[in-house]
């Protein structure tokens, strides 16, 4: 895996191709193709019930797709693969809902991928989740339970605890809806911090003032379908489509 | 339970509802005519010979009863609470005391022989009984995880297998699990003792029912627990270890604990098959001196003392895991 770094880079790290996916009668995907280059940064928006999310959980395959290729650094997910697993471990995930372990305390929570799936021993594994909690700036909640921890501080033990395992890409799935208004600076900036030291991020959230921060590229879904993909520049500035101006001007009052 | 904030007035403490109270207390008390009973005879300087006394014996006898009964309520109601469940649990013991005395019971003889017969019970019964259970204790937790894992998985055999044994063993009752791998066994070719075809019958039936108890714990861990384990590239075997049953640990410990004490009690059952648990023991040395009732009742004080027992060890170890969560 480490040797495949380099070449890598210029080939896309992750590749949809041709890629849907049904729910019962209803298609949540349709035909997405999406081509996403190491350290780029993505920011996915559109309404809800756009397919955003289902489109990052087929990305670490928690969802499987029924047609179409997705590669991941040049590995294709399907539903037969033996080692889903090595991949996850390569791919961070955020979640809306936090979902740390509460019976394990802050830092547990972040020795437990390096610790037991990587088979890093503990004393290694301790240091790296200091280390990477410290990069969060909540080194002193490490011998705390989740609950004990405000929403914020909680969803930066999670990001902590994704960045422990080393990955190459991080996805983020609504990573500040749940939060209370007033911490949701603190997750945001943590993620500006994560963007600017290189890392591969792909992002649905409402938040447009970190897209326009961050992003290299925005893009718009709409009834499973990308609608629209730019520069954040160019899309708050001059959306093509009518579907967009409409989320646009529904989302910036 | 919520209890509200707001505090009524104590019911006892109103004139009409204790007025009313005692004449049911009164009524019942009449209706059950206690005059030939213990209460007659102490109350015969009153009433004469409890067997004459007709109406005015009866109506007396009830009389001072439901006083008495009335009085103790409203004694009771000022105390505290822990002190008014202290008394309500003496007071009740002692009834239960008093009903076993009815019995006209030759209490000595449980301590006569030599080893006496309460030795007996305890170094050789009791022993067989907690061994019984805690062997098959132990084999049905083995059993409800494995079946708990099966029937949530997607492999259409082992559903179906731990399916069937769970409703196979919910469906009959345990003495004829019993009978049937006692008997059913040897005609296979495998000849069986008693003690181990009791365990294997007790463990089965309980196997069973806490398969149900372990996949309910499972399956109420969100969903959310399994995906970030997952996204992290956690094997299954990893998260049902180290994720998912250590948190359903604290849902399952409750009903688990009512399975023990359900077992334990079970357990007698197996007396059937002639092993020497309480059971058997109590109903054998017994029926010799036709002294059924006091070894019967022997056991029935041991499986209750066993019982509280293990009641107070499923509260320390529930607390435990509040004080944790």
């Amino acid at each position: 895996m480490n040797a495949s770094n380099e070449t890598k880079s210029e080939n896309p790290v992750i590749s949809l191709c041709d890629v849907s996916k049904w729910y019962g009668d209803f298609q949540a995907l349709k035909d997405i193709n999406l081509e996403i280059n190491l350290k780029e940064k993505i920011v996915i928006c559109g309404p809800s019930g756009s397919g955003k999310s289902t489109l990052i959980r087929c990305l670490n395959r928690l969802e499987a797709h029924q047609e179409g290729k997705i590669h991941i650094s040049g590995i294709e997910l399907h539903e037969t693969m033996k080692d889903v697993d090595i991949i996850r471990r390569d791919i961070g995930m955020v979640f809306q809902n936090f979902n740390l372990f509460p019976h394990l305390t802050v830092l547990e929570n972040c020795m437990a991928g390096p610790n037991w799936v990587r088979g890093i021993d503990k004393k290694e594994a301790e240091k790296r989740a200091v280390a990477m909690l410290e990069q969060v700036k909540i080194p002193e909640q490490a011998d705390k339970y989740p609950d004990q921890l405000s929403g914020g501080q909680q969803q930066r033990v999670a990001i902590a605890r994704s960045l422990c395992m080393q990955p190459k890409v991080m996805l983020f799935d609504e990573p500040t809806s749940a939060l209370d208004p007033e911490m949701v600076s603190e997750v945001l900036d943590t993620m500006v911090e994560l963007a600017n030291s290189g890392m591969t991020m792909i992002c649905v959230t409402h938040e447009m003032g970190f897209a326009r921060q961050v992003a290299d590229r925005i893009i718009f879904m709409a009834d499973g379908e990308i609608v629209e993909q730019n520069t954040p520049d160019e899309f708050f500035n001059n959306p093509k489509s009518d579907r967009t101006k409409t989320f646009l001007d529904q989302i910036l009052i | 339970m919520f209890v509200d904030t707001v505090i009524e007035d104590k019911s006892l403490h109103k004139p009409a509802f204790l007025l009313g109270l005692s004449i049911a207390v009164l009524a019942f008390f009449f209706a059950f005519n206690f005059t030939n009973t213990i209460f007659g005879e102490f109350l015969s300087p009153v009433i004469g010979n409890p067997q004459e006394s007709g109406f005015f014996g009866r109506l007396v006898v009830s009389f001072v009863l439901a006083i008495i009964f009335v009085l103790n309520l409203l004694l009771i109601s000022f105390a505290k609470l822990k002190i008014q469940i202290l008394i309500v649990w003496i007071e009740l013991f002692f009834l239960f005391l008093a009903f076993a005395y009815s019995f006209d019971l030759e209490l000595a003889y449980i301590f006569i022989g030599e080893p006496s017969k309460i030795w007996l019970m305890i170094s050789k019964g009791l022993f067989t009984t907690i061994y019984i259970s805690a062997v098959s204790i132990a084999i049905a937790t083995a059993i409800a995880i494995v079946g708990a894992i099966a029937k949530l998985s997607n492999n259409g055999f082992a559903y179906a297998i731990a399916s069937f044994y769970t409703s196979l063993f919910r469906g009959l009752p345990l003495l004829l699990q019993i009978y049937l791998i006692y008997m059913g066994l040897p005609q296979l070719g495998f000849m069986i003792d008693a003690i181990p075809s009791g365990i294997a019958a007790l463990s089965l039936c309980y196997g069973a029912y806490m398969t149900e108890i372990f996949r309910a714990g499972i399956q109420s861990i969100p969903k959310g627990q399994w995906e970030a384990s997952r996204a992290l590239g956690f094997k299954f075997g990893l998260i049902l270890r180290k994720i998912i049953l250590p948190q359903s640990i604290p849902i399952i410990v409750p009903p688990t604990g009512n399975q023990f004490i359900a077992m334990l009690k079970d357990s007698s059952l197996v007396s059937v098959l002639g092993i020497w648990e309480l059971m058997f023991m109590a109903k054998k040395i017994g029926s010799k001196d036709f002294n059924n009732l006091e070894m019967l009742l022997t056991a029935a004080m041991i499986y209750w003392a066993l019982t509280i027992i293990l009641e107070i060890i499923q509260a320390r170890i529930e607390r435990k895991y509040q004080q944790k969560a």
